[in-house]
């Protein structure tokens, strides 16, 4: 699936969008593409103070698993209940009803670190 | 990864053959439940009552609280025997074994599972044996641990031996124990905590590691398989513990600079562990305590053919150097009347030695402790000395000369129709690669393993070692003919043909089996994990699952940092 | 003996193939510094030779006519039918199921299994089994100190002793702490772990008590279990299989986590293994199991199947971060148990438990009437029982003599537990058997 323009993203493959202080999070197809079928995310609580490319859960497949780093710092304002029951939200529409978490930002410079669409494409091509 | 479409099933395939032969039942279902097929008032086995005389005389005696009483019965099946033979028996034929199938599941080492082994496990004298019984009564049971042992020193090179460590893991486990308790005592407790592991090992050694509170550091390998000297020297320092190594590798490679690696690693102060999986390759060639190392593994479930039994019981005896002796898992059977080699000449010609003496050496004050209850899974014990003794010096050498030519042959057989990633010399296993089948076709390995199903065959480990793209670990071990090894490579050059021709079809593979694909993923969204009574008080299973969504909730998961 | 079935001619035609002269090109890159000196293994015997030698040293453990020792491993009836299952080639010569299309055997059998140990234990989700007893209940231990984040486990001194030590190695290793909680073992003591001790412990991730424990004493389970609630850590219950078809199941007195040696159901004594450990928990702490889960699902057919699921708890998955290093597990064990838990059923596991206590009744009324032997503790026993007997370890050597093990001699465990003896009973223990007891502790007065 096409990286969507409006996203920063991280060389972990982690997606942000950015709406006026608060930012939601997520993965890219192309992690979850590279995980397989996602059988169970570990969602960070309420509350959870996140900090840019440190991990803030797991998500397993059937037969692998990984770290989620967060792409900015912040405050988690609201996690994705949806995926606790269905996680293969994450393979089916990871831009979108895949989505992980809201996080009220601490330090929107961070995003100067993240990539755009164009170069994170060309990191995982 | 989940099938994504039906399986074509063979009307005469095994499945289909052995489906369930009663009436009227879920075509859906291969052979149900064992608690489907229950019936109130049915039964196998029935127990006297009590005599009237241990009624009468024991009448006095305090029963069960009604507090502490069960109210109501577990719901166990009830079953004639009959059914339940029946039951089990269709269960088997849903199974490949290497009683029936040719079986090259990589690092696994499925060899044929010699009878005799089982006959001498069966004895009466050795399986009515108490772990507890006073030692005057046990005397057989200590003598067949120490011959082990013995037999296990000559054939590794390690001074001492202890039989107690159920499996491989478990093994390692000790083996990590052992490890701390050495530098503890010598003052570098603290300061030794990493484990060096290269990125090509078992997935037990760095979880090993960590159940014993290290932290591991992965060393990548060479271009050619092996570890690389110049990472691992890098790596070396007075904060590492141990080197965890397999030798052959698990890429079936011997490491061709082995002495400079153990040289390396002793230098720095650390143990060298070697993970004995692949101990098949080098009997007879190669002795890891000889050649240096501290402490290493057995899995006599792999190199001493005790039945895997679809997944234990196995056993994972280790030996040491005299450096780490003193921390063995007590207890350790011992001679403590009569002359070792003496005894040893007269069992090696199946005599007895007349006074002598067997016991359990407890007083082991620098012992790590036990790891397990009692001495261990003896029964193991006795098919690995019937098997050792059967094959004698020359067998065993005779067994890596054949599996390692086994392995070869099959290298050189495939290796123009399937990718070698590292093409070297093979011990006992050789990794072949699928990404050609992938790039070009779209053909996975696990395609690939699941066509070969269709052949009757056990697919050999796949996507391990996790350094090889695609990987197919092939290990055919000594005891299949020439004439099986040339069907297996006619099979994979079939596989690799149709891949070319028409690789949907390996796509829909397997469709000879029981059942197809299933669905992995599902299973594991939604854990089903044991029988749901009809009768179950209504959402017990939808509870269960609440809980399981309310524990990731409250976050109580393995720490990931 | 070689089971390699390859002639010369296969071996010239494989080197041939190869394109190396002997077989030894093949070994070319074992370095020359640190190939095997000679070794000492004897040469190699015939199948008639290796029975003769087999024969010869099991002769020569002598079996006991009769024998009261349990200490947690028991002899039981094992039906016939159960070793005609587990004999069966396609279960005892499989491995773990990684291909579930050609393991359903395996797969379902251990399914059925888990379900088995549910039903017995009254817990949600159990394991496809661990190495022991001992282990399962250290790794029970390890994995309530990932459920709480804490490092300290409490254990009851009423566990078998053997339990305790194993679970003091496993937690030796990541420096978990293990404390004990007292039990009053003096002579007309309690026997038994008292529930108002538990307040003390502070902060520890578990509890851990058996019953019956290991003196074979009926403990206040729910009390203590409420106890450990109160503390925030979770309740580890050893349990005997058997017993729980007369005691109350874990599931229902509180227990968080059941760890148990799954011997006694069908399993030979076989000098100390191979047995099974059992393991249960509540669902809602299945992410942090260790060891092999099986789950029911379905193929692209419809057709009901099982595999292997969770997986990424274990360590093939999840490598340094797993739950466990375990992989190898005791399956074969575990369908014995299953076959037995079949064969016998509901009632049948009932009479046996049902036996075994009338006869250690028989034998505590029998021991005290002749005046040999009193109970060493209060309270109530199940088909185990400490009893002090003067001069014990003397009269227990004398015993052994005339071909009778008096149970276990207890100050081997404990120096403090001297002229006691550990007896214990099951359906295989015979009036005659208890006659032959009472008389020989008569006759070494």
């Amino acid at each position: 699936m096409a990286n969507p323009d409006d996203l920063r993203y991280s060389k972990e493959h982690e997606w942000v969008r950015v709406d006026g202080s608060q930012a939601t999070i997520g993965i890219t197809s192309f992690a979850a593409e590279e995980l397989g079928d996602i059988v169970f995310i570990e969602l960070p609580e309420v509350g959870a103070t996140l900090s840019q490319f440190a991990t803030f859960g797991v998500v397993e497949s059937v037969k692998a698993v990984s770290d989620l780093y967060s792409p900015v710092s912040g405050e988690v304002v609201e996690v994705n209940e949806a995926l606790r029951d269905t996680p293969e939200l994450l393979n089916a529409d990871a831009f979108g009803e895949g989505w992980i978490a809201r996080v009220e930002l601490s330090d929107t410079a961070e995003l100067d670190a993240l990539m755009d669409a164009a170069a994170y494409a060309d990191e995982t091509a | 990864m989940s099938a994504a479409k039906a399986p074509e099933r063979d009307a005469s395939g095994r499945g289909a053959a052995f489906a369930s032969a009663v009436a009227g039942e879920d075509l859906a279902i291969v052979e149900p439940l064992i608690f489907d097929r229950s019936r109130p008032e049915r039964r196998a086995v029935r127990f006297p009552r009590a005599s009237e005389e241990a009624r009468r005389v024991g009448a006095g005696q305090p029963e069960i609280p009604a507090a502490l009483r069960r109210e109501t019965p577990p719901r166990l099946p009830e079953v004639g025997e009959l059914e339940l033979l029946r039951h089990f028996n269709r269960l088997a034929h849903l199974n490949m074994a290497i009683d029936l199938n040719f079986y090259p599941l990589g690092s696994c080492t499925m060899k044929y599972n010699p009878k005799v082994n089982e006959w001498a496990a069966r004895l009466p004298g050795l399986a009515e044996s108490h772990p507890l019984d006073p030692e005057e009564l046990s005397q057989g049971s200590l003598e067949i641990m120490w011959l082990l042992a013995e037999l296990l020193g000559d054939i590794s090179g390690f001074p001492a031996i202890s039989l107690q460590p159920a499996a491989g893991a478990h093994g390692e486990l000790t083996g990590m124990l052992m490890t701390r308790a050495f530098h503890r005592a010598n003052g570098e407790g603290e300061q030794r905590t990493k484990v060096l592991v290269p990125d090509s090992a078992h997935g037990t050694n760095p979880a090993t590691a960590t159940m014993v509170g290290y932290e591991t550091v992965t060393i990548r390998s060479n271009e050619r398989g092996g570890i690389d000297l110049g990472a691992l020297r890098g790596a070396l320092g007075p904060d590492v513990a141990a080197l965890m190594i397999t030798n052959p590798s698990t890429l079936g490679i011997f490491e061709d600079q082995i002495d400079q690696v153990i040289a390396a690693v002793k230098d720095a102060g650390a143990i060298a562990y070697m993970d004995g999986a692949n101990l098949n390759a080098i009997l007879g060639r190669f002795r890891p305590g000889e050649a240096g190392f501290d402490v290493m593994h057995f899995n006599l479930h792999k190199t001493f053919s005790t039945p895997h039994g679809g997944g234990g019981p196995g056993a994972g005896p280790v030996g040491v150097s005299e450096r780490l002796e003193p921390y063995l898992p007590a207890p350790i059977p011992v001679l403590v009347e009569g002359d070792p080699g003496e005894v040893r000449a007269n069992a090696w010609r199946g005599r007895s030695t007349p006074g002598v003496r067997f016991a359990l050496d407890a007083d082991r004050p620098h012992s790590i402790g036990k790891v397990r209850s009692h001495h261990g899974n003896f029964g193991m014990f006795v098919r690995a000395y019937t098997y050792i003794r059967s094959n004698g010096d020359a067998g065993l050498r005779g067994i890596s000369e054949d599996a390692v030519l086994a392995a070869n042959y099959l290298r050189i057989r495939l290796h123009d129709v399937y990718d070698l990633p590292y093409d070297r010399l093979s011990k006992h296993e050789v990794v072949f690669s699928g990404r050609r089948q992938k790039r070009e076709h779209g053909v996975t390995t696990l395609d690939i393993a699941k066509a070969i199903l269709d052949h009757g065959i056990h697919p050999p480990t796949i996507y391990f070692p996790l350094i090889v793209e695609e990987a197919l670990m092939v290990e055919p071990t000594e005891t299949e003919t020439l004439e099986t090894l040339d069907h297996f490579v006619g099979v994979m050059r079939d596989i690799a043909e149709q891949a070319a021709s028409d690789p949907e079809s390996l796509k829909r593979a397997p469709v000879t089996t029981p059942v197809g694909r299933l669905d992995e993923a599902g299973a594991a969204r939604r854990p089903d994990l044991r029988h749901s009574f009809a009768n179950d008080d209504s959402g017990a299973r939808a509870g269960a699952e609440a809980a399981v969504a309310a524990s990731a909730r409250s976050g109580s998961r393995t720490p990931t940092t | 003996m070689s089971y390699s079935p390859h002639t010369d001619a296969d071996r010239r035609q494989m080197l041939d193939t190869i394109g190396v002269e002997t077989v030894e090109d093949l070994f070319a890159d074992i370095p020359a510094a640190v190939r095997a000196s000679d070794w000492s293994v004897p040469p190699p015997l015939t199948e008639l030779e290796v029975r003769a030698e087999l024969a010869r040293i099991a002769s020569h453990n002598r079996i006991p006519e009769v024998s009261f020792l349990g200490a947690g491993v028991y002899r039981h009836l094992i039906p016939a039918v159960v070793g005609e299952v587990i004999g069966r080639p396609e279960f005892a010569t499989a491995y773990t199921p990684y291909q579930p299309e050609v393991s359903q055997g395996t797969l379902q059998s251990i399914y059925e299994f888990q379900s088995l140990i549910c039903e017995l234990t009254g817990m949600e989700v159990a394991t496809a089994s661990h190495y022991d007893g001992a282990t399962a209940t250290a790794e029970a231990a390890l994995m309530a100190c990932r459920l709480t984040r804490r490092d300290r486990v409490a254990v009851s001194a009423a566990v078998n002793p053997d339990y305790r030590r194993v679970l003091e190695t496993y937690c030796s290793g990541p420096g978990i702490e293990v404390v004990e909680v007292p039990v009053n073992l003096e002579p007309g003591g309690t026997g038994t772990t008292d529930p108002a001790d538990l307040a003390a412990l502070g902060e520890v991730a578990c509890v851990v008590a058996a019953q019956p424990n290991y003196y074979g004493q009926l403990e206040p389970m729910r009390e203590l279990a409420d106890a450990t609630h109160e503390l925030g850590a979770q309740f580890v219950a050893i349990v005997e299989p058997t017993s729980l078809a007369v005691l109350e199941a874990p599931g229902a007195y509180g227990a968080d986590i059941v760890a148990s040696e799954g011997q006694p159901l069908g399993i030979p004594v076989s000098f100390g293994g191979p047995y099974v450990g059992l393991m249960a928990a509540r669902m809602a702490s299945v992410r942090q199991m260790p060891g092999r889960l099986v789950g029911a699902t379905r193929d692209a057919a419809g057709r009901k199947g099982y595999v292997l699921t969770l997986q990424a708890r274990e360590q093939h998955i999840r490598r340094e971060k797993a739950a466990s290093n375990i992989c190898t597990n005791q399956a074969l064990m575990a369908l014995a148990a299953t076959a037995y838990l079949t064969s016998v059923g509901p009632e049948g596991l009932r009479e046996v438990a049902e036996l075994s206590m009338a006869q250690a009744r028989h034998l505590v009324a029998a021991l005290e009437s002749s005046d040999v032997a009193q109970r060493r503790f209060g309270g109530v026993y199940l088909n185990e029982v400490a009893v002090s007997v003067p001069d014990a370890a003397r009269r227990h050597a004398a015993l052994v003599d005339q071909g009778i093990v008096a149970g276990r001699l207890l100050e081997h465990d404990d120096p403090r537990l001297t002229d006691t003896l550990l007896l214990a009973t099951t359906e295989l223990t015979t009036d005659d058997d208890i006659r032959r007891l009472v008389h020989a502790l008569e006759a070494t007065r």
